[in-house]
């Protein structure tokens, strides 16, 4: 009985993700087809692909500067944080995953709220911190904002990747004469280096949908993408079309780099605990 | 694996306490000097001791929000969480179809916030969208900026939408990490399919499963961009989640005092939750 049911529900396994995907997929092309018509046409018409084909909204984004700023803005400061991030989460995991010290447990956790804290609550208090500082408007104010929730994070990943690390490595490496920063640097992290790519992965992905924060601390010349469409109310009414090639072009970044990391990403999600 | 008692591993930890508490801490405080003190502008302030704190736990604005938000997390976690698992059983193990498999689903993860949003005001709009456009062909009456009803399932099926890719992608690492030899221990002893899936496949993603439900509930429990874009909190106030709230008597209303205090009670409902988690994991961590 068993031989006959299961290459039956083998065989039909793949449409349960096949339809998943279509899902997934669905609202996606609804927004690349509109983005390749005219406003016009959205409007008039309603086609499943473009009647007359037009790069026109593209064009737009490319040529005008408030537009390809706001790619460039975004793309600074994700990329900012990431290197902020993952930097000052590298000593504090290895001290984490191999160290006990005082309050080490307390400090974990406190970390880790923070990572639950809701954006809403700080986008105020941020706003008057950094206009103390006279730090509104620029991209390192929004990349030390986002390690608000990105330390945490990376800090987390971090650790469950070091601790899977054997301890005797690093006690081998220090009877052979290395000194800790060239022990860390030389030997540590190449270890871990899929584990820094899936930190730093997840540190690009959580500063890069994250817009509350974004929009707050900034105003016109670190303001990033995501905002910039929000104000696409024109005279002439809403550019759809203008609207959701904007939208096309922020999924490129994120698709582009889930790529790059496809064989770590399940991985890392599991936060290097599997 | 053994840690050795080493107090010098602060000095390890101290970029990332600097930096957390300057983004962290000096904000909170701010937060806290709000709730109990009130003023008349000029920056004069006056000490005003809990009396925010009992206006926001006798509104109803907040009791509102608050049952909202908590019927809402509830929902996409009894959708997601069960969907994401039957995803991730049938998907491929090896081949061609992983990789496609894991950056497709992968996707939704990487859209920023308010394009998931747009993408779905787009998507359900009757006249320019293709779902609402096509419900409205088939004769239902559907329309997410004025029946509440509409707006809370464009709400939802715009969460499993976005987020029961995390679900599919953390138990598929758990699914990939048992060994061959379990399957064939199990093919050989003839247990069923819900065996499998109960005694093998289950325990081994009690873990990852236990992560996926807390991120899930924590960060649809401070949901605000997708539903301020696409309902902007309404129609009247049906869908107003605490954050979005939160955000309105702050910057819309300017009304510091209440938004500080409700910004309290609303981070420790968090930071009650996070300890929960944080405990549960790491005895689970400790048992297994």
């Amino acid at each position: 009985m068993m031989t006959n049911k299961q290459p039956l529900s083998q065989r039909l396994s793949w449409l349960v993700p096949t339809l998943y995907i279509v899902f997934l997929l669905l609202p996606i092309y609804w927004l690349v087809n509109m983005s390749f018509k005219e406003t016009s046409e959205i409007l008039s018409t309603f086609s499943l692909w473009p009647q007359n084909p037009t790069l026109r909204n593209y064009t737009v984004i490319f040529t005008d500067p408030s537009w390809y700023n706001g790619y460039i803005n975004s793309i600074t400061y994700v990329v900012l944080n990431t290197i902020i991030s993952v930097t000052v989460a590298l000593p504090a995991a290895y001290a984490f995953s191999r160290y006990r010290f005082l309050g080490d447990k307390h400090l974990f956790f406190w970390l880790l709220t923070n990572r639950m804290a809701p954006p809403a609550v700080f986008a105020l208090p941020f706003f008057q911190l950094y206009s103390a500082f006279g730090l509104i408007d620029t991209h390192i104010a929004v990349a030390i904002a986002h390690c608000l929730f990105n330390v945490p994070l990376a800090v987390w990943i971090l650790e469950g990747f070091m601790s899977g690390v054997p301890k005797e490595i690093d006690e081998t490496a220090y009877i052979d004469g290395y000194s800790f920063p060239r022990f860390f640097v030389k030997i540590f992290v190449p270890l871990i280096a899929s584990g820094i790519g899936v930190a730093a992965f997840f540190c690009f992905m959580f500063s890069w949908v994250e817009l509350l924060i974004a929009r707050t601390l900034t105003t016109t010349d670190a303001k990033p993408i995501a905002a910039t469409m929000t104000r696409t109310v024109s005279a002439s009414g809403l550019d759809w079309g203008v609207l959701a090639a904007a939208g096309v072009l922020t999924i490129i970044p994120g698709a582009l780099v889930i790529y790059f990391v496809r064989n770590y990403i399940a991985k890392g999600f599991a936060l290097g605990r599997v | 694996m053994e840690k050795t008692w080493n107090n010098k591993a602060w000095f390890m930890v101290l970029p990332v306490l600097v930096l957390v508490a300057f983004s962290a801490v000096i904000p909170l405080m701010t937060v806290v000097n709000y709730s109990v003190q009130d003023t008349f502008g000029n920056n004069e302030f006056f000490w005003a001791g809990t009396d925010w704190f009992l206006d926001v736990l006798e509104s109803d604005r907040f009791w509102d929000a608050l049952t909202r938000n908590l019927i809402f997390s509830a929902i996409i976690l009894s959708i997601e969480i069960p969907l994401g698992i039957i995803i991730a059983l049938n998907m491929p193990k090896k081949g061609i179809g992983v990789p496609i498999c894991l950056v497709l689903m992968a996707l939704p993860l990487l859209i920023p916030w308010n394009v998931v949003g747009t993408i779905w005001q787009v998507f359900g709009r009757v006249d320019i969208g293709l779902l609402g456009r096509t419900l409205a062909s088939l004769g239902i009456n559907y329309n997410y900026v004025q029946n509440p009803f509409d707006a809370w399932v464009t709400l939802i099926v715009m969460d499993v939408w976005h987020w029961t890719s995390l679900v599919v992608l953390l138990c598929y690492a758990g699914l990939v990490s048992i060994p061959d030899a379990y399957y064939q221990a199990a093919k050989i002893d003839g247990a069923s399919r819900w065996s499998v899936f109960r005694y093998i496949q289950l325990p081994k993603m009690k873990r990852v499963l236990l992560i996926a439900f807390l991120l899930r509930f924590m960060d649809s429990f401070m949901i605000y961009t997708e539903p301020f874009v696409v309902t902007g909190g309404g129609p009247g106030n049906s869908t107003t989640f605490l954050s979005i709230d939160l955000v309105k008597t702050a910057i819309g209303q300017f009304d510091l005092g209440p938004a500080a205090a409700l910004s309290i009670i609303y981070f420790l409902i968090i930071l009650l939750l996070s300890w929960i988690f944080y405990t549960v994991m790491t005895t689970s961590d400790a048992q297994g």
